[in-house]
């Protein structure tokens, strides 16, 4: 018997596993996915919004703005990278610069800084913004990580502490009992008291597996596409420019990532699925036209990659966190779609503090223990770099030419707990394959480590999901 | 303690720099260290298996890693300081090389030259942004090549190859012998980028169908590949609506170009060529910066070994020179691609200080029969070689001497016309 059981194991469901592990209380997480963060947390645009655009009085105007200003604090401690690089929201015209007086008096109201430039200040900041901006407001404390990175520290520090984790098993049914829930998967059954649904793309059909009848809310899949540009082209932008937010959202924008790539996109399509993160030819041509409204000179010679994600869009626009009416210790964290990353750790503590007040009010444990950052040597000076390889030469053999990886670090990001076990897993925690060459020279040195670490033959290696076969045979 | 020196270092072990360190060993100069991040020297070679390597350079048919052999045998007989399982890290202008392996850590080492032979990476289904959703099956050509040649894995059973370019077509025959049924391969141009020997027996002896003008517009599966859509291209490259056709396939092989790995190159602040991609080179295959040479398809990519190895000698001359102080390095010509030349190689050619004969390297933008490539400055024709059959497949070389070149002031351009 749990107290708790966590259904989903992306950004929000990590966070309150990781809070909820701080205290004495028996918490099962579990995901149909391989690995933590693999859907709606692996593919978006890994930005903290600052919170000047959520309307005023939402859930999300709240709990983005909280969730802003607790990552840093949250990124040191957890030792994953988070980086405040700012951001631009630029108009084109007068109609547009209106919007910006909006967002400039949001952000006063919500104590977000906010500085007010014109078009040429701007441009000397941002050289390749387009001639025809001609009004910047930009908002200092937007920041930047990688949501995987932040999801998979949490959860494995929250295995650390005692939580449970099933990855690979899908909830099938949940049925209320006298004293909670029976979770069913395809694999096994659990009791637990409370039930949190934090199922992202799926929470709908969770629900209605426990209310055996449609809910009030629905997801619908918005589908947004990416760009991804080579670290060669870093200098396009310093800071994330986005346009004025519209009617399907915050629009299509230019991105630094932590590893100094820049991402184009995304678009906003409703797709009938939530499996369907393909990418589209017409969501791509329609990025690269959106995009050279803000920004000029983007060297598509140096596209590495295309990608799309979905957002689990509610009805009515905002976060849905709340107590099921019907079903007493059934908590929905749905409709977690932008500003959904940003908001995460805020709504984690709103679920816990606010909407479950009183009945999540578990001792603090005395013997918390924190995770052990993975040591990146590219983040090292080459003194303690050689201080490592001396220790462990593994740290000194090159895997990733193009991201500089070590195996070092890849045996690490296996070993640990809620550690990787695909090609894609590793890709996520140390980056071998995000580079140019997109895993070409690397990929067969990660299968070969994988299969040895893993005790596993090179056929069982997956790239992700348990069908996701790689080598079909042995010759 | 001071920073270590070397006359030379040659960063990469591939054809090309063994070629590079063997020749510059054998013009004099002895202090050479070569840098290989794989463990073993050879490059791509060690997974090429097939035979058609070493024609021109040795006069019989080799397979890659026999081709490779020679050449390491060569670079054995010298007294070449070999380090593999290195990667280089970075390079700076003023050759200041920092490597890394798990023996002696990070190290930095001054060079009095630098030989980039870094080879060349395979652009991927990223790059070229094909629609669809991302399964495993779909790889480079070369990366499969890797997993079955080197590790002895089979990638698929049901094969379709994007791209006509010569890994593609080697695969398809590859994946047939070793029981993979390839359905066929799609080339978005109206013609094949690959020799016409790879068509000939790797897709017409064994009845694989080639897609001219076709691309590849769909890819499906959420875990493993299931199937794949083509599209005929219209002739702006543009996939035309209901010309699709779906294969059901578990595998995508890509082989839609190579590109010059130049992350070194572009840190040291080397100028790059548009069209190659590579650095811009003199004749003498030196960078813009002096002192750093680039050859090989780390410089531009080549359809044959032979002349990757022929590359990377002319490299290893000029740096053995260089570092004994015997390369000036003049005002020099520039030399253009013109109509029908898609690029020409060196970018400079200096009339003073180059070698009695030398060659241009050119690659043509289309396929035609009857054609005269023709040398100009300004106005004024200086030679022309008549050709057959002209294929941008096929790297050409045209010849020059010293004294046809004597007199030139003006810019050189280099084109191809009609007969």
């Amino acid at each position: 018997m749990y107290d708790i059981i966590i259904i989903g194991a992306g950004i929000t469901g990590s966070f309150i596993a990781h809070n909820l592990s701080k205290r004495q209380c028996k918490v099962l997480v579990i995901d149909k996915e391989a690995d933590v963060a693999n859907a709606t947390s692996m593919a978006n645009s890994a930005i903290i919004h600052a919170g000047y655009d959520p309307k005023p009085g939402t859930l999300k105007a709240k709990l983005n703005v909280l969730g802003n200003r607790m990552y840093p604090d949250i990124c040191k401690e957890l030792g994953v990278t988070y980086r405040k690089c700012s951001a631009f929201v630029v108009a084109v015209d007068p109609d547009e610069s209106k919007i910006l007086d909006t967002l400039k008096s949001q952000a006063e109201d919500r104590d977000v800084t906010c500085i007010d430039r014109s078009g040429e200040d701007a441009r000397k900041l941002e050289p390749n913004l387009s001639p025809s901006v001609i009004r910047a407001l930009e908002f200092p404390d937007t920041g930047i990580i990688y949501p995987w990175n932040v999801a998979i520290a949490l959860m494995e520090e929250a295995v650390l502490n005692g939580t449970e984790l099933k990855l690979c098993e899908k909830v099938v049914d949940i049925t209320k009992t006298s004293s909670g829930y029976t979770v069913t998967t395809d694999k096994s059954v659990y009791e637990s008291e409370y039930v949190i649904n934090a199922a992202g793309l799926y929470a709908d059909r969770i629900y209605e597996m426990a209310l055996k009848s449609k809910p009030d809310y629905s997801i619908i899949p918005k589908r947004g596409e990416y760009y991804v540009l080579d670290e060669m082209a870093q200098t396009v932008v310093n800071r994330i420019i986005y346009p004025v937010p519209g009617p399907a959202g915050k629009g299509v924008l230019v991105i630094p990532t932590i590893h100094n790539n820049i991402l184009l996109g995304p678009n906003s399509d409703i797709t009938d699925s939530p499996d369907n993160n393909n990418n589209t030819a017409s969501a791509l041509n329609y990025v690269k036209q959106n995009v050279g409204k803000t920004v000029i000179n983007i060297p598509y010679d140096k596209v590495i990659r295309t990608f799309a994600g979905l957002r689990p869009s509610g009805n009515d626009g905002d976060f849905y966190i709340k107590e099921s009416e019907s079903l007493s210790g059934f908590v929905n964290v749905a409709c977690i779609d932008s500003p959904g990353l940003a908001s995460a750790p805020a709504i984690a503590e709103y679920v816990i503090n606010e909407v479950m007040q009183g009945r999540f009010n578990y001792e603090l444990k005395s013997d918390y223990i924190h995770r052990t950052p993975i040591k990146y040597m590219n983040e090292l000076d080459d003194e303690a770099k050689n201080e490592m390889i001396a220790q462990d030469p593994s740290y000194g053999e090159i895997v990733c030419r193009c991201c500089l990886v070590s195996k070092g670090e890849i045996l690490d990001a296996i070993r640990r707990p809620v550690g990787a076990t695909t090609v894609k897993g590793v890709k996520k925690r140390v980056g071998p394959g995000l580079g140019r060459c997109q895993g070409g020279f690397c990929e067969p040195l990660v299968v070969d480590i994988l299969a040895e670490e893993l005790g596993i033959d090179k056929t069982q290696v997956r790239y992700d999901s348990p069908d996701s076969v790689m080598l079909v045979d042995k010759m | 303690m001071g920073v270590i020196t070397k006359d030379i270092v040659i960063i990469g072990g591939g054809s090309a720099g063994i070629a590079a360190a063997v020749c510059a060993y054998n013009n004099g100069c002895k202090d050479i260290l070569l840098l290989e991040k794989d463990a073993e020297l050879g490059g791509i070679l060690l997974q090429c298996i097939h035979n058609g390597f070493g024609l021109h350079r040795f006069k019989e048919e080799l397979a890659g890693p026999a081709y490779a052999q020679k050449w390491v045998e060569m670079l054995d007989a010298t007294d070449v300081e070999v380090k593999t399982s290195t990667t280089v890290i970075h390079l700076s202008a003023d050759r200041l090389i920092t490597y890394v392996n798990p023996r002696e850590g990070y190290v930095t080492i001054k060079a009095g030259a630098v030989i980039l032979a870094t080879g060349c990476r395979e652009r991927s289904r990223g790059a070229i942004a094909t629609p669809g959703f991302r399964p495993s099956g779909v790889w480079t050509a070369g990366t499969a090549q890797k997993y079955i040649n080197m590790h002895g894995y089979m990638v698929g059973r049901r094969v379709f190859i994007l791209g006509s370019g010569d890994i593609g077509l080697i695969m398809a025959r590859r994946m047939t012998l070793e029981g993979a049924k390839v359905l066929g391969v799609a080339e978005i141009m109206p013609y094949s980028n690959g020799l016409p020997r790879n068509i000939k027996q790797c897709l017409d002896d064994f009845d694989i169908p080639l897609y001219l003008s076709h691309t590849v517009t769909d890819i499906k599966g959420h875990d493993r590949l299931s199937s794949i859509t083509i599209s005929k291209v219209d002739e702006n490259l543009n996939p035309i609506q209901g010309t699709e056709t779906d294969f059901d396939v578990d595998t995508l092989l890509m082989s839609v170009g190579l590109i010059p790995d130049t992350a070194l190159a572009t840190e040291a602040g080397i100028k790059l060529h548009p069209k190659t991609k590579g650095a811009v080179v003199d004749e003498h295959m030196m960078t813009s910066v002096p002192g750093i040479f680039a050859c090989g398809n780390g410089l531009h990519v080549h359809d044959l070994v032979d002349f990757v190895s022929l590359e990377g000698e002319e490299a290893g001359l000029s740096a053995a020179k260089y570092v004994k102080g015997e390369l000036t390095h003049d005002k020099s010509l520039e030399i253009t691609a013109g109509e029908g030349v898609s690029y020409v190689l060196p970018t400079y050619i200096d009339t003073k200080a180059m070698e009695d004969n030398t060659e241009l390297k050119l690659r043509v933008g289309y396929n035609a029969r009857n054609v005269r490539i023709v040398l100009s400055c300004g106005d004024r024709q200086i030679k022309e070689i008549n050709k057959l059959r002209i294929a941008p497949s096929e790297m050409e070389k045209f010849p020059i001497s010293r004294d046809e070149l004597s007199g030139c002031t003006q810019n050189l351009t280099i084109s191809v016309k009609e007969q």
